[in-house]
């Protein structure tokens, strides 16, 4: 039992990404009243810049590697990984959404200090060795989420949006929380390296059905952050309902964290009883995978589509998890990259291209953008071809490295599955590119306007990064693969 | 860098340079893809040499680079008298598909001229990688520019078969993939040249069930690109759909992807597995060879019926793949080069016609030959080195893998049907398009070859004689290369074999080919 309860300078050094965004987000709140209707879209420069710095300092916090706060949280090459991942997801964000805020005249401070304050949620997330602390950091990161998702309050679509997913994922987290309870009360403990020196020793402790039960009910509340079957029915509402560039969000940085945790508890706490949840976890992958891509053959709406997109490749990066190996961490925590630029590169498309009150988000609506404007389509082919899986993208190697390791994990069935899911997959995206090259330009794509500045950027770093995670992927895969053993 | 790796590269690097031309400067466009291929076609005719003087078994330009370090994927290309041709054949047909494309492509010019030469890097990457990892990527690589030209440049259905084209192709592809990650883990590397020498020494050594369901994931993604019937129904679509320049970069190359994989991958690392499955595969192949046959002489529409003449032609290079022997081995190849030369022609003469009259109905022709004489002899030629007549290229590799496949398998004799249909056919095409009497409208639309079409089709028509009577200048790296990769499979020969005819000598001509003529 710890005596001294102070922290060190080295505990602060370690939260510093978490402290800065928390201490930008708040200060953003309480100068909004003195700040005139222009100055506030300098909210924007200042959100960047403390993202900027929270990045910088999640960077130089791998220099000291370790516990803290008393070994609630952790800070290793993994949790680094993701902290980077979800504040670069941050930085997108906010330059993806400033054309939009303006043009839906809601430029206000909430939508950046959210944004900040989700973030950091998800850092604590990120590094929590303790189940407690995933579940404040889950918690900060879905209270900011829900409101962001119903931002514009006076539309009713962002109000279904909100409403579903505040009431759905509520549920959920009552599921993780009740598992923590029972993980609590089986082995006397929240932290993740105690519970599983309980179930590994042969005490009296160690009871195995309510360790598998309480691994079932945290399951629930995972999966459904991370929109696996079957608590995915959430997704395709809340994603086609949210904000376009809130989506982008959504479904690049929540969920690779959340894929995070689930890594982190179920490969270190639960891995001495892999033999009670692996057989759950590659039904649900399989199952995913076949929701989101034969769900998704049928949309028109591309919000939508890519929303069951997103579900299949929730499933693809499953079968790493079913797989429960290092590679397998290694492989989940690079697609989570490779999937966080191409879908966010998806998406600021929509964003750019759906206009005032996202009127234009049919499919059909891009006819004839190839020709109209090439740049942007061009680019919008590189991330649908990488959500495809095309050699020389990232979204091939992701896709590689994930069945590699299932290969390795002996789930040759899954794999298989799973690729000729990715083959049926290749249909959908291939049907933009279809309207967005072969069919003639229709009233939303002549009355296009210039891709904005923040949009162009957000475009070009997403697909710098998919092209060089599909050309030179050990720049990324090597961090990954070192910082893959979650047993310490 | 080896020469090999300026020829892969060079592509890219044109495609590149194209992307970055004014789209509004149409003519530039042309022009510079015109030079850059050809530039890319002279420097490809360093690679013959070498290859000719190169040691039976050994890669020639063989580079052998790191790429990515877990797992081990290796930069790794060389070229052998097997892939030799099928290299010149991307880089022959890519400036001859620039001109044919000059006139009839008036839209999104930039685009179109991008994606052809980007095609031609997919698909000499194919035939020069030795790392299968390598292979994979330039082989899904080459499906991205294809979708594009058949989906925009296409005819009406171009979308329907753009589509069905590239998820068709998708589905094998990921069957090869997770036989190719499988083998990794067996084998720990990708490299071909390593696991090849691992399996034959059995150093690397993989059960009888596992050998069959890892040649059966090759199998299937090769045998829908071949196409082996009964996975045949994409490539008639594929075909009609496309401009002519895909068409026939579609025939005359992409399809070689799939025998390729066959010969290089299939037959020589699972060896007992192919042998277990030829009959199988003999059985289909002949029942491509006869089917494409018959559908090819009810099509009315032309491209329809060069298609489903492809479909017949490549059987007979499945067909003598799966004989296991020499002469089986040499004549696939060879007839590789042979229907990517006259097949091309036969897709660029319809192209000729097309331009001129809007068709590809065979009944809005006829008697052509009156208004435009050198068109039809140019098709006259064509369509006979196409029907396998002696000393025109068909006729060399359909006679050595008949010769080559009734060695072991009885039933061949009804692949040479096939021959024999595909004189029916072509020969009632030709009767039809051009003999009888030319109406006013059409002789009004029909002038004969010009320049650029001389240029077209000249070159093509001087190989066709070449290929057909000049064996020795072709085959001879071939039948090296084969000789190496049939050996160790040879010596596993279990039964079948009665008596085996004297082996071809590397570098000498098969002495049944010189007592044939």
């Amino acid at each position: 039992m710890p005596v001294n309860f102070m922290p060190t300078g080295a505990d602060y050094f370690r939260i510093l990404p978490e402290i800065i965004m928390t201490v930008a987000g708040t200060l953003i709140m309480l100068i909004e009243g003195w700040l005139g209707e222009n100055k506030r879209r300098n909210l924007s420069a200042f959100t960047f810049v403390a993202f900027a710095a929270a990045l910088v300092a999640a960077v130089a916090a791998n220099s000291r590697p370790g516990l803290s706060f008393s070994n609630m949280l952790i800070v290793d090459g993994f949790a680094t990984f993701f902290r980077v991942l979800v504040i670069a997801v941050g930085i997108l964000s906010v330059l993806s959404a400033v054309q939009y805020l303006k043009r839906e005249h809601a430029e206000s401070s909430e939508y950046y200090a959210l944004l900040l304050f989700s973030v950091t949620g998800q850092c604590i997330m990120a590094t929590a060795n303790e189940l407690i602390m995933i579940f404040i950091g889950l918690e900060i990161s879905s209270i900011a989420t829900y409101i962001l998702a119903g931002y514009l309050r006076d539309d009713k679509r962002n109000n279904e949006a909100a409403l579903k997913y505040f009431l759905l994922g509520s549920f959920a987290t009552a599921f993780l929380l009740y598992g923590i309870a029972w993980i609590y009360g089986t082995t006397g403990s929240t932290n993740l390296a105690v519970i599983r020196t309980v179930l590994l020793s042969g005490g009296p402790e160690r009871n195995v059905v309510l360790a598998g039960t309480a691994a079932a009910l945290m399951f629930v509340g995972f999966a459904f952050k991370v929109s696996a079957a079957p608590f995915q029915i959430w997704a395709p509402d809340v994603y086609q309902g949210a904000p376009a560039p809130v989506t982008l969000f959504m479904s690049a940085g929540p969920k690779a964290v959340a894929f995070a945790v689930f890594l982190r508890v179920f490969m270190t706490a639960f891995a001495p009883i892999t033999n009670r949840w692996e057989p759950f976890v590659w039904s649900s992958a399989l199952l995913t995978m076949i929701i989101g891509n034969f769900a998704a053959l049928m949309q028109t709406n591309i919000k939508r589509l890519l929303a069951y997109s997103s579900i299949a490749h929730a499933g693809y990066v499953m079968v790493a998890v079913a797989a429960h190996n290092q590679i397998g961490v290694a492989a989940a925590m690079f697609y989570l990259a490779a999937y966080a630029f191409m879908n966010i590169g998806a998406f600021a498309v929509v964003t750019h291209f759906s206009r005032q009150g996202e009127r234009f988000v049919n499919i059909e609506d891009l006819a004839g953008l190839g020709w109209k404007q090439p740049v942007t389509a061009g680019l919008f082919a590189i991330f649908l071809l990488s959500l495809i899986g095309v050699p020389l993208t990232g979204g091939f190697f992701g896709k590689f490295y994930i069945f590699k390791a299932a290969l390795d994990a002996n789930l040759v069935w899954l794999a298989i599955l799973g690729l000729l899911n990715s083959a049926v997959a290749a249909y959908y995206y291939l049907r933009i590119l279809v309207v967005m090259y072969m069919n003639e330009p229709g009233e939303a794509t002549l009355s296009i306007q210039p891709v904005g500045a923040g949009i162009g950027a957000t475009l070009w770093v997403a697909a710098v990064g998919t092209l060089v995670l599909g050309i030179f992927p050990s720049v990324l895969l090597n961090f990954a693969t070192n910082s893959s053993a979650l047993v310490k | 860098m080896t020469l090999l790796d300026a020829v892969i590269f060079l592509p890219l690097l044109a495609f590149l340079i194209v992307m970055a031309l004014p789209k509004e400067n149409h003519n530039a466009i042309r022009m510079f893809s015109l030079i850059a291929s050809l530039a890319i076609f002279v420097v490809s005719l360093g690679l013959i040499g070498s290859v000719w003087s190169a040691a039976p078994g050994r890669f020639s330009f063989e580079n052998n680079h790191p790429w990515v370090q877990t797992p081990a994927i290796n930069y790794h290309t060389g070229l052998d008298g097997i892939s030799l041709w099928l290299v010149m054949l991307s880089t022959l047909l890519t400036p001859i598909c620039v001109l044919i494309s000059w006139r009839s492509i008036d839209k999104h010019v930039k685009q179109f001229f991008g994606f052809l030469l980007l095609l031609e890097f997919g698909l000499i990457g194919v035939f020069c990688a030795l790392d299968f990892f390598l292979f994979f990527v330039f082989w899904e690589l080459s499906l991205v520019p294809m979708y594009f030209l058949i989906g925009i440049w296409g005819h009406d259905r171009r979308i329907y078969s753009a589509l069905k084209f590239f998820v068709y192709t998708m589905a094998g592809s990921m069957l090869m993939l997770v036989a190719m990650i499988y083998l990794y883990e067996q084998a720990g590397t990708f490299d071909y040249t390593r696991i090849l020498a691992g399996l034959q020494s059995g150093s690397i050594s993989l059960s009888s069930s596992e050998q069959l369901w890892l040649f059966l994931g090759f199998f299937i993604a090769f045998a829908i690109k071949v196409p082996l019937f009964p996975l045949h129904t994409w490539l008639p679509d594929a075909h009609v759909e496309a401009p002519t320049a895909g068409s026939v970069m579609l025939a005359s190359v992409m399809l070689k992807m799939g025998t390729y994989g066959l010969l290089r991958f299939c037959v020589p690392l699972f060896p007992n597995a192919a042998r277990q499955c030829a009959d199988w595969i003999v059985i289909l192949a002949i029942i491509g060879i006869v089917y494409g046959a018959l559908v090819a002489m009810v099509q009315p529409n032309m491209k329809k019926l060069v298609a489903y003449s492809s479909v017949s032609h490549l059987g007979f290079v499945v067909l003598g793949i799966f004989s296991f022997t020499q002469q089986g081995f040499d004549g696939a190849v060879y007839q590789m080069l042979a229907h990517g030369i006259s097949t091309g022609a036969l897709f660029l003469i319809v192209g000729f016609l097309y331009e001129r009259r809007h068709s590809l109905d065979i009944a809005a022709y006829g008697g052509v030959a009156t208004p435009a004489p050198w068109l039809s002899s140019a098709f006259m030629i064509t369509m006979l080195a196409s029907i396998g007549l002696p000393t025109l290229s068909n006729f060399i590799g359909e006679y050595l893998v008949l010769q080559g496949s009734s060695i072991n398998f009885r039933w061949t004799v009804f692949a040479a049907l096939g021959s024999i249909l595909a004189a029916c056919y072509m020969l009632w095409l030709y009767q039809r398009v051009f003999f009888g009497k030319a109406s006013e409208d059409l002789t009004h639309h029909m002038p004969d070859l010009n320049l650029r079409e001389y240029a077209i089709i000249v070159p093509l028509i001087i190989l066709m004689v070449w290929t057909g009577t000049y064996t020795r200048s072709f085959l001879a790296p071939i039948s090296a290369s084969n000789a190496v990769l049939l050996g160790p499979i040879d010596a596993r020969r279990e039964i079948h074999v009665r008596a085996t005819p004297p082996r071809v000598a590397p570098g000498d001509l098969a002495p049944e080919l010189n007592n044939a003529r």
